[in-house]
């Protein structure tokens, strides 16, 4: 159950700035553009929460004007006061002024889409009862018009209690500044009149109110008639005594006899919209609209599905086709930079930090940029034009099957670009127990960190040959796909069977017109995404990379030096020219693998190895592993060193590397079944603490991430045992 | 206009209606009142996914999905085309 404990996590978020006269809070329907709005009004102005996610992370952003500053906060989009979900709550508790360590806004942006008045006036005549300074921006005019709604502009503020409404289209800018002006003279106007849709309820909160001798403003006694005492208000019920609970149960069973009060609001106030309506909106002939014939098409069951198959298909081709170029660029540029500053810096420590630990280990990493970007543009892509909610429609069915609802969606399809951001488009799934199934289920999804493992170890070890169309290399890694698909799915089977059984999870979803992302939201999301991605590389990686450079570099020996010396020696006593020179070589290899197996890093290898043994893995892939706990794609960066030094040194590439690596026996390491055991740890091993940092925001509790990391390392290694095993013998 | 004891899930594609009378004992059916689906309401059933399940409908502009189960909570006068 969410505990009002769980949304203090985000009041840390809030910082109050002092320099910002005033905090208006931007308050709308989902889909009513009210992110692109918000855009719009703060630009670059904002500042975004760690992750930002698929429009669920908090948004705040200054505004100026003539001089002025406004603070701008963007909330989750939300149908009611009368909170349905996480995202909802967030977004009353911040209007009602009841977020912890925020104070009460002083006034309501209120953002109505001009094609959806219906839903829009329902929120709305809530927002007026708040008795706040408010100003509407009616959105989406020019989609208004299309579908031929032409809207009574005075009439619609007059209904409203006469509050100043501006028109504008976010996409051309106009109107911008009339509402600019609207939002910096906002603190001080007038809030809008009463409208009185339900006198009845507004005289019962008035007593309710002075009856408990609490905080409680006028609206939140309303909504406690309205709903009473549900999980959902808890930040404001609470200041409700014994006595005051006793009273709002009499009062709600005067109000409503026996019919839920949230139904009966429901009536009341969608009678006022409908009779309103039809004074501030009349029909023009609509247009032809594009939109209309892409809806129109995929309306129909059969097309519309094999629809979304192939735009998914589409996606994951885009995400390896269009990048590899620019990876390959990256790749080489790393392998230049790195033996470049190897030579400049001479030998020693320093030196070997610098090209080894840092440019090797981060470089590896940077290198998925390009197909991280790709994937998270293509996803955005298909969120903003409406896609997305389709695909939670027609996958609705299959989803049933398995225990969640086309909800779950949404949050598995972003998984596939990262898991962090998919865990946090979970709010938006009212029931805890399908959200809590589906936040176990999204780590399977095949994130990004989780290709450049798998493209390493299939171009070293799966021959690029030809079955049909398809390349073996591509059905391996497609196959590796709907494993994790599959493994995440028998997943939230399992859990919807055991833990979090509970009743079918029901699925009620707005389908919003399609409609063509706007450019700039489009950078602000992307661009908020790379910087997160860029300071991860930058400081959890960073660190990984010199910590796991100091492992293998530590401690020196003092006898390998010396050694290796004598050895040189010797051998310029015998032999000369290339011969000498391979001669050195080999000898340099060699000291270097006897360091490496000396050092930290090389023991802790050989005391966990009899552990991984079973699976076939020497010390070197185990250490590999072990330092890839913190985030799977390291991984790469420490094989990259530890085979940077040793006998396999020859061969250029690090594929080329592990292919040639070999046990003391001579026999080789990575083999087909251990190979393929290895691909099916990283399928299913959680090896991101960022996911599990997620994961406990997410629930709340350490229960789950605790319960996600053990279950999926434990199968993880079963099933790289199974495939070792049965393949070995 | 002849009004049959038709519910949400009766209208056929393309078929609108009229809502009639709402069974509120279900807490989706009170969500769906929140969204718009209440007493007096026209709607229009647009498409179904594979199978039948879930339905999209139109109300005033906006699209909406639900499952059979929960159309079934709502009683419907069909408005018969041109009429």
């Amino acid at each position: 159950m969410a505990k009002p404990s769980e949304i203090r996590i985000f009041a840390s978020k809030i910082a109050i700035r002092s320099d910002v006269e005033s905090s208006i809070a931007v308050v709308g329907n989902p889909n009513s553009g009210k992110s692109t709005l918000f855009n719009r009004l703060t630009g670059l102005k904002q500042r975004i929460g760690n992750y930002p996610g698929v429009t669920v992370e908090r948004h705040v952003g200054t505004m100026s004007f003539d001089g002025k500053k406004t603070e701008l906060v963007d909330l989750p989009g939300t149908h009611s006061l009368s909170a349905h979900s996480l995202e909802e709550q967030i977004a009353v508790d911040v209007i009602l002024g009841r977020m912890a360590g925020s104070s009460s806004p002083d006034g309501i942006l209120a953002v109505l889409d001009a094609t959806n008045l219906y839903q829009g006036l329902f929120l709305l005549q809530q927002l007026v009862d708040l008795n706040k300074p408010m100003v509407v921006a009616l959105t989406m005019t020019d989609a208004a018009t299309q579908s031929g709604i032409a809207i009574d502009v005075d009439a619609l503020s007059e209904v409203l209690g006469g509050v100043r409404i501006c028109s504008v289209v976010a996409t051309t800018g106009a109107g911008l500044e009339n509402l600019r002006s609207a939002i910096s003279e906002l603190p001080k106007s007038a809030p809008p009149n009463a409208i009185d849709v339900w006198p009845a309820l507004r005289s019962a909160a008035g007593k309710l109110r002075s009856t408990s001798k609490s905080n409680l403003s006028l609206v939140e006694c309303e909504r406690l008639l309205v709903d009473g005492v549900t999980e959902r208000n808890q930040s404001f019920a609470s200041e409700l005594s014994e006595e005051a609970k006793g009273r709002l149960l009499e009062m709600r069973h005067e109000l409503f006899v026996d019919e839920p009060g949230i139904a009966i609001e429901a009536r009341v106030r969608y009678d006022w919209v409908r009779e309103n309506l039809l004074k501030l909106q009349c029909s023009t002939p609509p247009f032809y609209s594009w939109r209309a014939s892409v809806t129109a098409f995929l309306n129909q069951p059969v097309a519309g599905t094999v629809g979304l198959f192939l735009v998914m298909a589409i996606v994951f081709q885009a995400v390896f086709a269009w990048a590899t170029p620019i990876m390959e660029f990256i790749d080489g540029s790393t392998a230049v930079l790195s033996a470049r500053v190897g030579n400049l810096l001479g030998d020693g420590a320093f030196s070997s930090l610098i090209a080894d630990g840092v440019i090797a280990g981060v470089g590896s990493v940077i290198i998925f940029l390009p197909q991280i970007l790709i994937l998270f543009l293509l996803i955005i892509l298909l969120e903003d034009s409406g896609y997305l909610a389709r695909a939670a429609y027609l996958m609705d069915r299959t989803m049933r099957s398995v225990g969640l609802s086309g909800q779950s969606i949404i949050p598995m399809i972003s998984s596939f670009a990262c898991a962090v951001p998919g865990i946090m488009a979970t709010r938006v799934i009212p029931n805890r127990r399908d959200r809590i199934a589906t936040i176990i289920a999204a780590p399977f999804m095949t994130c990004s960190a989780r290709l450049p493992v798998y493209a390493l170890l299939i171009a070293a070890f799966v021959p690029a040959d030809q079955i049909g169309f398809m390349n073996l290399q591509g059905l391996v890694l497609f196959g590796l796909y709907m494993f994790g698909i599959v493994m995440g799915v028998l997943t939230a089977l399992l859990m919807r069977k055991t833990a979090l059984r509970g009743p079918k999870p029901s699925f009620v979803l707005m389908l919003p017109e399609f409609r063509r992302p706007n450019l700039q939201t489009l950078m602000f999301q992307l661009l908020g995404r790379v910087k997160v991605f860029l300071y991860r590389a930058g400081t959890v990686i960073f660190t990984v990379a010199v910590i796991v450079w100091a492992l293998a570099y530590y401690p020196r020996s003092e006898t390998i030096v010396p050694e290796a010396q004598k050895q040189r020696t010797i051998a310029a006593y015998s032999l000369s020219g290339v011969q000498l020179a391979s001669e050195y070589e080999r000898i340099e290899h060699a000291a270097s693998a006897a360091q490496l197996e000396q050092s930290w890093l090389g023991r802790a290898g050989k005391t966990v190895e009899p552990l991984f043994r079973p699976l076939g893995w020497d010390w070197r892939v185990s250490a590999a592993v072990i330092a890839g706990f913190p985030a799977r794609e390291v991984v790469i960066a420490v094989l990259g060193t530890v085979y940077a030094v040793g006998d396999e040194a020859d061969e250029k590439t690090l594929s080329g590397r592990l292919q040639a690596s070999t046990w003391p026996d001579g026999a080789p390491v990575f083999t087909l079944p251990m190979v393929i055991g290895l691909l099916i740890f990283y399928a299913c091993c959680l090896q991101c603490a960022a996911t599990l940092a997620v994961i406990r925001r997410e629930t709340n509790s350490w229960r789950w991430p605790v319960f996600a990391w053990v279950y999926m390392t434990g199968i993880g290694y079963g099933g790289a045992l199974l495939a070792f095993q049965i393949g070995s013998a | 206009m002849e009004i049959k004891a038709y519910t949400l899930a009766s209208l056929k594609r393309g078929q609108k209606g009229i809502i009639e009378s709402v069974d509120t004992s279900d807490p989706q059916v009170q969500r769906l009142m929140v969204l718009g689906l209440v007493e007096g309401a026209e709607i229009e059933h647009v498409s179904s996914a594979i199978g039948g399940d879930p339905m999209e409908f139109r109300l005033f502009g906006c699209g909406i999905s639900l499952r059979q189960e929960h159309a079934r909570f709502f009683k419907v006068s069909p408005v018969v085309a041109g009429g």
